[in-house]
């Protein structure tokens, strides 16, 4: 069983009237084909409503949607011969973050991701995606590994954000992901990014300094959640509605603001309506930019990354 | 009756304290924070804002830190009409931003430039918290990015002296991407042997925390800084528990091995000139 969100219940009910239709048919002597088929136009009529003009906070909603895709489910889809590798080496193993060797299409890779739970167990265990200073420690440290095997990285995005606890302050979360960042844009492969949930601010982008970043359509990249956005600003966490909306988070607002470089079609209703189809539309766009990414050379890459950042943003000058 | 127990009537009359009652003229004196004396600003000024009874460190603004450290005359200030714009349409934000341009005389919340530091040429960024809390959105981005990679082009030293409540909210994910954006160019200026000190001062929090920050060859705080990822009520009620006085402090993070020494204001100047003449080119001889 789907877990039904708010705005898409017309659409349940609907397709559930249907199919009791249905049912009563099969059973009686009465023909109901012709209210059938009505029905069933009206419901591709909702479903395009409902579905094909989602609001920021509709997105939002599918991002956090417990069912959703995470990174390991997208390893298995997607690549063969994953081995998980654990560890920082300094101090523990961070399971808010999966990390490991794997081949794509016969080409070694390496990937790293955030990971969430599906269930309050494994959510425990995770962490609910948010990894503490050893999770991004240990990602850097099979992306170093990756540099040296000169294999391209593909990075899962998909955290609420980097963990606000006292140990994570005490190890250094500042330290560890302003250490990513800067690590990151030195790597000599190309990196692809991807953002598949949640992209939650400076714990997002620890996993984020690639070559090329790519959004699942209802997944979000933002500096704040929309929550802490509303009670911040606001001072009123019950705004998060509006806040999804000024806030620009959407991939299509991200694709706009010239962050991003592909918004990833998502099937209709969601990633978690069907995995497999989805790790299809994924597959495309990141077998195109490896295949671009590894033409280039070092340098080139170096460069073109280094561009790539140095643009973002909006300024002007004071008229003098 | 249980209700007696939990009165919460008071049984005596509370008088301000004595130094509560002394008012405080606006601009002329100033009330400290650490000790609750009341001083002379011009007397807090002469002692480069540090309390001369208690050592609390009041902020100093950027250009006050600039004339603490910098030779006289020396300094040449770069991208120094860069402003921001709205680029997500917030609400109010050019307003906001045309208050603090009153009120701090400054066109953003960092000042960067060269200048000489003893007889050092050195690159220099300073932010300043009076204008929107120091927070970084695409202007000081992009002005600390053009520094560094000046810094980087000119085979100068880099320092830069933080003051930040993080990213600025009205420039969502593009103040976000400014994080990236500093650190790709850090990289560029470690990967060509260049040299970059991080003076971390009151506040230095979120998204500048975890960017430039912490990416120094050096990374030294004033005492008394408080300098944190995530927010201390953020912690308090994801962990529920009290956190110490002293969680996020500069000493807290010395204690936990995150800098490389805690530096008074007076020390300042000569230290940082003692780190540029080590790593001067031909140093062993100057």
């Amino acid at each position: 069983m789907k877990q039904v969100l708010d705005f898409e219940k017309p659409v349940v009910e609907l397709r559930g009237k249907i199919e009791e239709l249905k049912r009563l048919t099969e059973d009686s002597e009465m023909d109901l084909s012709q209210e059938i088929e009505t029905l069933e136009q009206r419901l591709e009529n909702l479903e395009e409503d409902v579905y094909d003009r989602l609001t920021p906070w509709n997105r939002v909603q599918l991002a956090r949607h417990p069912e959703r895709p995470t990174t390991l489910d997208y390893i298995q889809a997607m690549f063969t011969d994953f081995i998980e590798l654990h560890g920082d080496r300094l101090y523990g193993d961070d399971e808010a973050i999966v990390a490991g060797i794997a081949k794509y299409k016969g080409m070694p890779v390496t990937i790293v991701g955030h990971q969430r739970g599906k269930d309050t167990k494994e959510n425990l265990r995770r962490n609910f995606g948010m990894p503490h200073p050893e999770g991004y420690r240990k990602a850097l440290r099979m992306m170093k590994q990756a540099d040296k095997f000169n294999r391209p990285i593909v990075c899962f995005i998909d955290t609420k954000g980097a963990y606000p606890g006292k140990a994570a302050e005490e190890r250094g979360q500042s330290e560890a992901i302003a250490r990513n960042l800067m690590e990151m844009a030195g790597l000599e492969v190309p990196v692809v990014c991807i953002v598949i949930g949640e992209g939650g601010s400076g714990g997002a982008l620890a996993l984020g300094v690639g070559d090329h970043i790519h959004m699942l359509e209802n997944s979000t990249y933002s500096v704040i959640s929309p929550e802490g956005a509303a009670a911040l600003l606001w001072k009123d966490s019950n705004l998060a509605q509006h806040a999804a909306e000024t806030m620009k988070i959407t991939s299509y607002d991200l694709k706009k603001l010239g962050i991003i470089d592909t918004v990833i079609t998502e099937i209709r209703g969601g990633a978690h309506r069907d995995i497999e189809a989805q790790a299809a539309n994924i597959d495309k766009v990141l077998q195109k930019s490896l295949e671009s990414l590894k033409k280039l050379g070092k340098d080139e890459l170096l460069e073109a990354r280094w561009k790539k950042y140095k643009q973002i943003g909006d300024y002007t000058d004071l008229p003098l | 009756m249980l209700k007696d127990i939990f009165n919460k009537k008071r049984k005596y009359a509370s008088i301000p304290s004595q130094e509560g009652k002394q008012e405080v003229p606006e601009g002329v004196m100033q009330k400290c924070p650490g000790c609750h004396k009341i001083y002379y600003r011009k007397e807090l000024e002469r002692n480069l804002n540090v309390c001369p009874h208690c050592g609390y460190h009041h902020q100093q603004n950027a250009f006050e830190r600039i004339k603490s450290l910098v030779e006289e005359d020396s300094f040449e200030e770069w991208d120094k009409y860069m402003v921001s714009t709205n680029p997500l349409g917030f609400p109010e934000y050019e307003a906001k931003l045309e208050k603090d341009r009153q009120k701090s005389g400054l066109n953003e919340a960092v000042v960067t430039g060269k200048g000489m530091i003893g007889n050092n040429e050195t690159a220099i960024a300073v932010m300043d918290a009076r204008f929107r809390m120091g927070s970084m959105g695409s202007v000081v981005g992009e002005k600390i990015a053009n520094a560094i990679e000046q810094a980087r082009k000119e085979k100068l030293p880099f320092i830069i002296f933080t003051a930040s409540g993080g990213a600025r909210m009205q420039e969502g994910v593009l103040s976000l991407m400014q994080m990236t954006k500093t650190s790709v160019a850090i990289q560029r200026l470690h990967a060509d042997g260049g040299l970059m000190i991080s003076v971390m001062t009151h506040p230095t929090t979120g998204g500048v925390s975890a960017s430039f920050a912490s990416l120094g060859d050096f990374n030294f705080a004033e005492p008394g800084a408080l300098i944190g990822f995530a927010g201390r009520r953020i912690i308090e009620q994801t962990i529920r528990e009290k956190l110490p006085d002293d969680f996020q402090t500069a000493e807290f993070l010395l204690k936990h091995g995150q800098l490389d020494g805690v530096i008074h204001r007076h020390d300042l100047k000569n230290k940082l000139a003692t780190i540029l003449n080590i790593h001067k080119p031909g140093g062993e001889n100057s």
